[in-house]
């Protein structure tokens, strides 16, 4: 069944912390909900659909649909692609929604890495026979982090397409230009493309500000029918099309860094909403590092295969100045990214910009149709994608 | 936290024991004895990694482990400066059979280190853990 038109985004809230010492997670989680439901105009005795992933303590949706009380839940969903998960938690929703399994579908993200020790790499026990994921023993050993992973992607995609670290380094600087009136952003300061690659190296080719941030915080977004959608007073954000698709390395024979899961799962949002990439006035694109924009750029259809290094020099993604505006928030790579998975906020920013919401300085004029992409888990092993359109009803 | 330029000489890495598992077990049993094995499918005749019971080609349970001399080239590769003990590098191998394997590379340079190098699979001695894969330039 399709979702096109059958399901709104009515509300949609960013936490404004970046360090969260004094709050627990399942209250970031919960003041993420009340900020959504506030923006929306509903109360959590509406909420028939909760929707989070593997960022919820305890037993996930189980124990916190008991912390927030909510009385009315009757579809959840806890599907689990790291970072992409609050996308496909959207269009998950609408499915539920177009199947009348739920009317107000509550998404959530939150959790305190900053306050946390990062997780290992994991080694196993030695002398002991374990049951982990099959290819913990044959990966974990060697040392992979996030920033290794993706770095392996950015060397083939040099490798292949002649991209260089000037091109990644405009990703950077146009998140900058957008990040600076943001006042929650974690990064404001705008930087040039020298200051990029002159930056630490972390992981080659990748820089210390080809990397994103890691914030404390969280959002949420309720989704809903479209009758509960008409009898709300905010601006309607109708989902016009969903795609999600998983890639990894395919048992050696389909290793190919230089392409994402976006390939798959764009032209299936794209296809349901039956709009080209030309008609995205705005693009939410997840930036954990400047290669993950560049290569669902491509992969997505905004320029062709290794010419995104081209398509975002001299500032093609800063808004009001280049040819596709992108995370005018600031992105993962300047404002947040929560939890090291920051899907939910692409969504948001992008809600914002169909509202007329985003910052004066950085609203795209008369934005009418948008694209939200994320990517999780680790582009260079195996990751989720996931796509979003959505469509400003008047 | 150490710079590469502190350590022109070539990477090392202290690689932890490996989780072993009943279906990984047979494949660390020989790499104790220096062995690289690979796993192959009877049924569609390809090669896989990493290995498993089912083939991920054809979803036959006729998979076989099979001893590989281990060569092949450098698919990708990036060099980790933020580590504790020094630069390492994390990459994949095609291996001539055909399927691309995450690993090391030491005894090498970071800077000597490129795409499409040749190289040849070697063991390392863990501790308390069978000895693990790694990759060195031929």
């Amino acid at each position: 069944m399709s979702i096109k038109g059958k399901a709104y985004i009515m509300g949609a809230y960013e936490h404004p912390l970046r360090d969260a010492p004094d709050k627990s997670t399942p209250q970031l989680h919960a003041e993420c909900a009340k900020g959504a439901l506030e923006d929306a105009g509903l109360t959590k005795d509406d909420i028939d659909g909760y929707f989070c992933a593997g960022d919820a303590p305890g037993f996930g949706g189980m124990s916190m649909i008991d912390y927030m009380g909510l009385r009315n839940v009757r579809h959840m969903d806890s599907t689990e692609t790291g970072g992409s998960s609050y996308l496909l938690h959207v269009g998950h929703a609408a499915q539920a929604i177009a199947e009348g399994k739920c009317t107000v579908a509550l998404v959530t993200l939150a959790g305190r890495p900053r306050q946390n020790k990062f997780f290992g790499g994991g080694s196993g026990k030695p002398g002991q026979l374990t049951d982990g994921p099959p290819e913990a023993g044959y990966e974990n050993i060697y040392g992979g982090s996030t920033h290794n992973t993706y770095a392996m992607c950015a060397m083939r995609h040099m490798y292949e397409y002649g991209t260089t670290s000037e091109q990644l380094a405009w990703i950077k600087v146009a998140a900058s230009h957008h990040a600076q009136y943001n006042p929650n952003a974690f990064l404001k300061d705008v930087v040039t493309v020298e200051d990029v690659v002159n930056s630490r190296m972390i992981s080659d080719p990748l820089h210390l500000l080809d990397c994103c941030v890691v914030t404390d915080g969280g959002g949420a977004l309720i989704v809903t029918s479209p009758e509960v959608a008409k009898s709300l007073k905010r601006p309607k954000v109708k989902i016009m099309g969903a795609g999600e698709s998983p890639k990894g390395p395919q048992g050696g024979r389909g290793l190919d860094l230089t392409h994402s899961g976006a390939v798959w799962s764009g032209p299936i949002a794209f296809g349901e909403a039956g709009v080209k990439p030309s008609d995205v006035k705005y693009a939410s694109i997840y930036d954990s590092f400047t290669i993950t924009v560049l290569m669902q750029l491509e992969d997505l259809g905004f320029c062709e295969k290794g010419q995104g290094g081209k398509f975002v020099a001299d500032g093609n993604l800063i808004s009001g100045v280049g040819k596709l505006p992108f995370n005018t928030d600031g992105g993962g790579l300047c404002n947040n990214h929560p939890t090291n998975r920051g899907g939910i906020t692409k969504v948001i920013e992008a809600v914002r910009q169909l509202r007329g919401e985003a910052h004066e300085k950085v609203q795209v004029p008369n934005c009418d149709i948008a694209l939200a992409h994320g990517t999780g888990g680790s582009l260079g092993t195996r990751h989720g994608a996931a796509t979003l359109i959505m469509e400003r009803e008047a | 936290m150490t710079d590469v330029q502190d350590r022109p000489d070539v990477m090392t890495r202290d690689i932890p024991a490996p989780a072993v598992t009943i279906e990984s077990k047979p494949f660390w049993d020989a790499a104790a004895e220096g062995k690289f094995l690979i796993k192959r499918c009877n049924d569609c005749g390809q090669a896989h990694w990493y290995p498993r019971a089912l083939c991920p080609f054809c979803f036959s349970e006729k998979t076989v482990w099979e001893e590989s001399p281990g060569e092949g080239v450098i698919y990708t590769y990036s060099v980790m400066r933020r580590s504790p003990s020094g630069p390492y590098a994390i990459g994949y191998v095609t291996l001539n059979e055909g399927p691309a394997v995450l690993t090391n590379f030491l005894g090498v340079a970071p800077e000597a280190l490129s795409i499409g190098q040749k190289v040849k699979v070697k063991f390392q001695p863990t501790t308390n853990g069978p000895p693990v894969p790694v990759f060195v330039p031929v």
